[in-house]
């Protein structure tokens, strides 16, 4: 039968010579690579120490951005929610008390805001549907944990700190043209 | 019964019917979008001029074509008359400018607004406008007023599309707001801090092609498509008690009145339907709505369910 590709290699149980037979070449054979790879430069980061830089597009944990009064900017619109593909993201909204303007910058609110990363794909739509800018990807990776219930973050781990704030001005270049 | 031809499409409908009925009869996409224009309540119309139209021939009589663009809902139809809508080109560039006009002063902010989803504004600028603003003055704003326990009133969001206030005088007695003060300054008001309390007044939300009319006992407490519209009646004493309920797994967020393709209520339900029957055991719930594929309502939105799909479930 003709074959598809013409790679196909026909088996023979060839008999072995004396050499093969020994082992002994082919065992130092590949002792000899093994022992070439000691000597090199390591390929590897002892990575909670030293980071690698990352390329400012990396989709990693979110950040729910306040904005340059130190407001959150998320208004609980649900648009992340439903573009979200995994079904990861849930909120409550609430009304902003009048006291409350300082906190938030929209007249609605999210009271809880939640997104579960072990269904989380970082895909980022929830970025691109999000109108306020309010939620951004950044280069933090999620910690591992034991627990499946720490892989829900809540408000207090997704917005950022007043005074601590997270630089997302690399995600925001765009190079298509205007 | 007259004839006329609406984008090449003849249907006979009885004098005296307006051209955006005899579209509608028609149905499809040759169908002028209507803002303020309601069929069920009288004297609506002409005010948003988003259905206008062209006429191309006025009749059979007189074949010449009518000089200027009409408001489709508003102009009667003639034995002969040859109307354009989507096959003319102007009338497409004068409703994206009708779109931008409406879109002045409204504050677009649509994330906030519990009507996005379901707003006919939202889909008319979806679907003509463009999405870019040309607008750079500031946007009229009114001071916020109450105008009673169950409906929030946000004047900034209004096109002065008078269904309100129709809405008002054909459904309750003793209509307590209307339009107030002119041009610019025009809002809806209750003039002095009167609140509407009438049993029927909850149909202003549902009339309201805008957020500017939405229910107070629904603010804020989800957006619409992740709800889940279910057909669903009582009996009631004052109203049919048809209605349609937004669901969230086994919880009722909130009630409104069946509407149709259009967004028109064919029904109009009473407030103690609308704003007090808020438990599952209320209501006798019929089966999903009907909602169309191109809605955001749509989203994990099944109107058949598992037995009804060959291949799902085993048929007894």
């Amino acid at each position: 039968m003709q074959s598809l590709t013409n790679r196909s290699k026909l088996v023979v149980n060839k008999k072995m010579t004396f050499w093969e037979r020994i082992y002994l070449p082919a065992i130092f054979g590949g002792m000899r690579i093994t022992l070439r790879h000691f000597f090199k430069k390591n390929k590897t980061v002892n990575y909670p120490e030293v980071k690698r830089p990352f390329s400012p597009v990396y989709r990693g944990m979110h950040v729910l951005k306040r904005d340059e009064n130190g407001a959150e900017r998320c208004t609980a619109c649900g648009l992340c929610a439903v573009a979200c593909p995994a079904e990861a993201i849930s909120m409550v909204a609430a009304e902003r008390k009048p006291d409350q303007a300082h906190l938030y910058r929209e007249e609605k609110y999210a009271a809880t805001y939640e997104i579960n990363m072990l269904r989380c794909i970082f895909c980022g739509l929830c970025e691109e549907a999000c109108p306020k800018e309010a939620i951004f990807l950044t280069d933090r990776i999620v910690p591992a944990s034991l627990e499946r219930e720490e892989f829900i973050y809540g408000k207090e781990k997704l917005v950022e700190p007043v005074d601590q704030r997270i630089d997302i001005s690399l995600r925001q270049i765009k190079s298509y043209p205007q | 019964m007259v004839k006329v031809k609406i984008d090449g499409f003849e249907i006979e409908v009885e004098p005296g019917s307006t051209i955006l009925q005899a579209a509608r009869k028609i149905g499809g996409d040759i169908v002028p979008p209507a803002m303020c224009y309601y069929s069920s309540l009288k004297g609506s119309g002409g005010k948003c001029r988003t259905c206008l139209v062209k006429v191309a021939k006025s009749s059979e009589k007189d074949p010449r074509p009518m000089p200027k663009l009409v408001a489709s809902c508003s102009t009667p139809v003639q034995d002969g008359m040859e109307v354009e809508n989507i096959t003319n080109p102007g009338v497409l560039e004068a409703r994206k400018a009708v779109v931008e006009f409406l879109l002045i002063n409204h504050p677009l902010d649509c994330p906030v607004c519990d009507q996005a989803g379901e707003c006919k504004l939202q889909d008319l600028a979806f679907e003509h406008g463009s999405s870019l603003t040309r607008y750079e003055e500031e946007r009229r704003t009114f001071d916020k007023i109450d105008i009673g326990p169950y409906i929030q009133l946000h004047m900034n969001r209004c096109i002065l599309c008078y269904r309100c206030v129709y809405t008002a005088d054909q459904l309750t007695d003793g209509r307590v707001h209307g339009v107030l003060n002119r041009g610019d300054a025009a809002e809806i008001g209750t003039y002095i801090e009167n609140s509407i309390e009438n049993d029927m007044s909850g149909n202003m939300i549902d009339v309201c092609p805008v957020g500017a009319l939405t229910d107070k006992t629904f603010r804020f407490k989800s957006r619409v498509w992740f709800l889940n519209p279910m057909d669903a009646h009582r009996d009631c004493d004052c109203c049919s008690g048809k209605a349609t309920v937004w669901m969230f797994g086994n919880e009722i967020y909130r009630v409104t009145a069946r509407k149709d393709e259009y967004g028109e209520v064919a029904e109009f339900i009473c407030n103690t339907c609308r704003f007090e029957k808020k438990d599952t055991a209320d209501w006798v719930i019929e089966g999903p709505r009907h909602i169309e594929r191109t809605s955001v309502i749509s989203q994990n939105h099944y109107e058949k369910t598992a037995g009804d799909v060959p291949g799902t479930m085993q048929d007894n």
